[in-house]
């Protein structure tokens, strides 16, 4: 007798893109905010974005629920570790937790894409990016979510990310301005909404540098 | 006694020759291409003079816009229109078919055509088809009976209506009509009801976007809205723009000759046979 497939999942794709670049002093993370199921859409107005430590930002696409219950043990792991050291995560440190967190739940994973950003010890950007079950990878940039295919050629294309290969090992980071790399955020996101369903209604951007935290946002295509 | 085997033309309808094939295939893994459906909002409605249809212009692939502009109010006759939702492909092909059957009708009867006789056409070929061909149409028009609004649906069945709407964006329209619909509209008032009704689509539904096309017959003749609405403008464009190198960039020039140069010195002795 053939196996039996199960015609209920416990998973869900909620859709959305994010986005991470990371600057020789600040780093930029941004998401949209539609969240959506099947051909719906549940809100226009949903953020993507967690902070996780004083200098370090997540941004999950997948689905949500699932994202949500990351953020709230890595939290609580966060909370423990202030207790325990007297002092915030470091990004890195932050990043190693993440990678830990997901692999434990290797053989039921959070179907949550995430790439994470702030500053390291030094003040420098820097810049993870994860597949759902723990992998990563310190890089200058990164994508994820549904119109990660349309927007991550043309990272690749701008900033020219220089090979892992290459020796001494080269800096990933984007000598671009704070302001030239919003812009470049935003073109990015208006054009994958042009074409990627599940990306619009506003994007939500958070920059991280030496003076501390800020939020912006801009209009995308509600349709 | 030898066997002679006699090629008989097809006698229409679908040839399941190769559904066998198809399904052992798709159980080792190889999957069929995916079509590119138009996830649609297309709706009509009767009005005081005539009838109106409208539709989105957004043709998606998965969850790819592959057409943000394209067009699916389609000519079937001078006093009819249709609107097609479904895999794009097949609502081309089956409206541009009968279109043509529809003209060498009117050649033949010398009379304008008939809603109802579009409308029979389409649905012998989708019923013929048993729900293959996957269009599903709101078909609209004036003839000398008067004005029409039919539904057909991929398997062939049809409703005659005052108000329709088809498409993965047609309860969003719906919605809008259910509310707000009353026989013996003016012109103005349904095109806004229209409207109204597409730009629900657009906006609730993801398989429907960007602009609001519309067709309005009449007794007197037709007006073909192309565009008649774009509330989706792009949101941002750069100031500066952006600079694409022209070529492949090029990181290394190595040149390595494969075979030793030699001189060759004229004028040495004759060859000899």
């Amino acid at each position: 007798m053939p196996k039996e497939q199960a015609n209920w999942s416990p998973y869900d794709n909620n859709g959305g893109s994010c986005v991470a670049v990371a600057g020789a002093d600040y780093c930029v993370i941004a998401a949209d905010t539609r969240m959506s199921t099947g051909y719906n859409i549940l809100t226009r107005d949903y953020s993507k974005i967690c902070k996780l430590a004083d200098k370090c930002v997540m941004a999950s696409s997948g689905f949500q629920a699932d994202v949500k219950a990351l953020q709230k043990h890595l939290a609580a792991r966060h909370l423990i570790y202030q207790h325990q050291h007297n002092k915030q995560m470091s990004c890195p440190a932050m990043a190693q937790l993440l990678s830990n967190t997901l692999y434990y739940k290797r053989f039921f994973p959070y179907y949550s894409f995430n790439v994470l950003g702030g500053l390291d010890n030094e003040g420098k950007g820097c810049v993870f990016t994860y597949d759902a079950v723990g992998s990563y990878e310190k890089v200058g940039y990164s994508c994820q979510g549904s119109g990660s295919t349309l927007i991550m050629p043309f990272l690749d294309n701008q900033l020219k990310s220089p090979s892992p290969l290459l020796l001494p090992a080269q800096d990933a980071v984007t000598p671009l301005a704070e302001a030239e790399a919003i812009d470049l955020i935003k073109t990015v996101f208006a054009s994958a909404s042009e074409r990627d369903i599940y990306t619009g209604d506003k994007l939500e951007i958070v920059v991280i540098n030496a003076d501390g935290i800020r939020r912006e946002y801009m209009d995308l295509r509600k349709d | 006694m030898s066997k002679s085997v006699i090629e008989t033309p097809p006698k229409g309808g679908f040839s399941f020759d190769l559904c066998k094939r198809n399904e052992m295939l798709s159980k080792k893994g190889v999957n069929p291409p995916s079509f590119r459906k138009t996830g649609t909002t297309i709706v009509g409605l009767i009005f005081q003079d005539g009838v109106i249809l409208g539709a989105d212009t957004r043709a998606t692939e998965g969850p790819i816009v592959c057409d943000k502009n394209c067009e699916k109010i389609h000519y079937m006759a001078p006093n009819i229109y249709c609107c097609g939702a479904g895999t794009a492909a097949d609502t081309e092909a089956v409206t541009d078919m009968v279109s043509s059957q529809l003209q060498l009708h009117r050649y033949h009867t010398g009379r304008e055509s008939r809603v109802v006789t579009a409308l029979t056409l389409l649905k012998r070929h989708l019923f013929n088809y048993q729900g293959y061909v996957s269009a599903a149409l709101v078909l609209g028009g004036v003839d000398v009976t008067g004005p029409h609004l039919h539904t057909i649906y991929p398997h062939g069945s049809t409703d005659t209506l005052p108000f329709a709407t088809m498409g993965s964006g047609s309860l969003a329209a719906m919605a809008v009509f259910e509310s707000k619909y009353r026989e013996g509209l003016t012109r103005n008032e349904g095109i806004e009801l229209v409207t109204e009704a597409i730009c629900s689509g657009i906006f609730n539904d993801l398989g429907s976007g960007s602009n609001v096309d519309i067709c309005v017959i009449t007794k007197g003749g037709k007006e073909y809205l192309r565009n008649h609405l774009q509330p989706n403008p792009r949101t941002y464009t750069s100031s500066k723009g952006y600079s694409f190198p022209k070529k492949t960039e090029v990181l290394l020039t190595k040149i390595i000759p494969l075979k030793e140069k030699v001189e060759i010195i004229e004028g040495g002795d004759a060859m000899e046979e």
